[in-house]
């Protein structure tokens, strides 16, 4: 289990939990955090699960896959801390993970 | 009818079209009624899993949901799971119920998706012959689908290739069997077909092309699949992917304008202006495509209309229609397909097969009209972004990997 803090882009701040095994994209969707459009369910086939993981856990957070990066080199304001959110696995070393999210997904 | 005026809106169909249409109204500031009705037990649930991650037993049914049952009720959406609605009476615009209780509405979605089609041979409902389309259709298809168990697969379409794939992953002995003489063959070009051919008969799953069902074989349950030139496959278990049909039996019955799918405008409206109809169940304008009607199966296309119809009860700006899209993944392969490839009459190969790395751009005259991107999400992304906007892209560059598939989608877009 982890605690996530998600910030909209209008700053508005939702901390969930997120069990174990499950990716940040579902801990978003299922608490009803918008933002995170993630269309494909988290098959790595949309890019609308954009996020902006916080510098400090950037680390933690874990490496993209070569099929995650090209997908991210085609989202709108795409930053070094930029991640595909169905691609980052919960786990506890991610308790107090905190990310931002974009403008839009589109 | 103008958006202030909407104070009830039913949405029959509980699967992904329908789920997401009352989030979005609830996110544009929808304060209204919204009950969904849906005839399976579970709440709007993905299917694209039941092919893979759920079927595999890798994901479990709480991610198999697109959002817990709770959020509903927190939305102030009512959710009626079990039930069946067999009737619209358009005039008095009420809904009837199976077992009679009738329901008005000011607006009424139409999201009731497609049923796949049940194999027409002698010895089809015997044990052990399966469906997939639903997670119910899982559960049963579960304790056969074992390590060593002999699994037929009757139809290689996305479904039955991606079934294959998992079967093989979990230690079945698997045949396919195909009518046509490829597999994929309403779906891809011959030349992906072969590819996917070769990557399965490469993982030992064996085919039976151009080959037609006469029979299935069985005493308690089923043991055999008899083919039309009399040899048998010996079979455990027998798994059909032979394609849906669009549930438009509602529609019909109310006459609505149906034609393959229930047929509806840019707005998603049907030939009733209260009644929407979207996903699977629904015939709509292509409009990347000269606007003929067509109808398709895809995640995309239930989320667009739930958007379109959401933004139109509304009265908001609907947004644009994206380019239509799809993907697969079969062993470590995601294909992702945008546009519709159907009537290009050339096309230019980026990348190689060998190395399993490779797009298929799907040109008409010199229009760019669909992409195939096996583990190539540049190229999916780049071409999706030109057939949405109707630019093209120059074939010579596509066929040089050198070149970076961001560079050309932007020459492209410049043009
Ligand atoms: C195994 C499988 C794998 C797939 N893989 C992919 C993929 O990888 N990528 C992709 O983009 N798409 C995929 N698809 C297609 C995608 O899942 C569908 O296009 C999508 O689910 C359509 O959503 P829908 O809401 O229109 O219809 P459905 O999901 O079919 O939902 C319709 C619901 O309405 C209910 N219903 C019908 N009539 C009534 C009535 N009269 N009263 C009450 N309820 C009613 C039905 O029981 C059903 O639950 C796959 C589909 C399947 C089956
Ligand atoms: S949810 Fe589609 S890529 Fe992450």
């Amino acid at each position: 289990m982890a605690k996530i803090t998600y910030i909209e882009h209008g700053g508005r701040q939702h901390v969930v939990e997120v069990p174990n095994g499950q990716s940040v994209m579902e801990g978003a969707v299922k608490n009803n955090v918008p933002g995170i459009d993630a269309d494909c369910g988290g098959a790595c086939a949309c890019a609308t699960c954009h996020v902006f993981v916080d510098e400090s856990w950037l680390a933690k957070s874990g490496d993209k896959s070569s099929m995650e990066e090209s997908m991210l080199d085609f989202a709108s304001e795409v930053q070094p801390n930029s991640r595909l959110s169905c691609q980052i696995k919960v786990s506890d070393a991610l308790d107090g993970l905190i990310v931002r999210l974009p403008a839009s997904q589109h | 009818m103008s958006g202030s005026t909407i104070q009830r809106v039913l949405i029959v169909g509980a699967g992904q079209a329908g789920g997401e249409t009352a989030q979005r109204l609830r996110a544009g500031g929808f304060t209204g009624e919204i009950t969904i009705f849906g005839e399976e037990p579970l709440p709007p649930y993905q299917r694209p899993p039941l092919s893979k991650k759920y079927l595999a037993g890798e994901w479990g049914e709480d991610r198999l949901l697109l959002r817990p049952a709770s959020v509903y009720a927190d939305e102030g959406v009512t959710l009626v799971l079990n039930r069946r609605v067999v009737w619209i009476d358009r005039t008095a615009k009420r809904i009837r119920l199976e077992g009679g209780q009738e329901l008005p509405y000011d607006a009424l979605v139409l999201a009731t998706g497609a049923k796949a089609r049940a194999l027409p041979v002698v010895g089809a409902d015997l044990p052990g012959v399966h469906l997939l389309r639903t997670a119910a259709h899982v559960e049963a298809i579960r304790p056969r689908f074992v390590a060593g168990a002999k699994a037929v697969i009757i139809g290689a379409g996305y479904i039955g290739l991606e079934t294959a794939a998992v079967a093989r992953q979990l230690g079945l002995e698997v045949t396919v069997i195909e009518a046509a003489i490829r597999p994929l063959a309403r779906v891809t070009s011959p030349e992906m077909a072969g590819f996917f051919l070769d990557q399965h008969t490469a993982q030992g799953v064996r085919f039976a092309l151009s080959a037609q069902v006469a029979v299935i074989k069985g005493q308690s349950q089923v043991s055999a699949v008899g083919m039309a030139d009399g040899s048998e496959i010996p079979a455990d278990i027998v798994i059909a992917g032979i394609g849906v049909a669009p549930e438009t039996a509602l529609a019909e019955l109310a006459g609505l304008n149906v034609n393959n799918g229930v047929v509806v405008d840019r707005a998603m409206r049907t030939s009733d202006p209260d009644i929407y109809a979207i996903g699977d169940c629904c015939s709509r304008p292509l409009v990347h495509y000269g606007d003929r009607h067509g109808r398709l199966e895809s995640v995309h296309n239930a989320i667009e209309g739930a958007k379109i119809v959401a933004a139109g009860i509304l009265g908001q700006q609907p947004p644009k229609e994206e380019a239509p899209w799809f993907w697969s993944d079969q062993y470590d392969l995601k294909l992702q397909i945008a546009g519709l490839f159907g009537g290009y009459d050339h096309l230019v190969q980026r990348g190689d097969m060998a190395a399993r790395k490779v797009a298929l751009f799907y040109f008409a005259r010199d229009r760019l009209i669909a992409v195939d991107a096996v583990n190539s999400p540049a190229e999916y992304l780049g071409a999706k972004m030109l057939i949405q906007e109707g630019k093209s892209a120059s074939p010579a560059d596509l066929a040089d990997p050198s070149i970076p598939m961001k560079d050309i989608a932007a020459k492209a877009r410049a043009h």
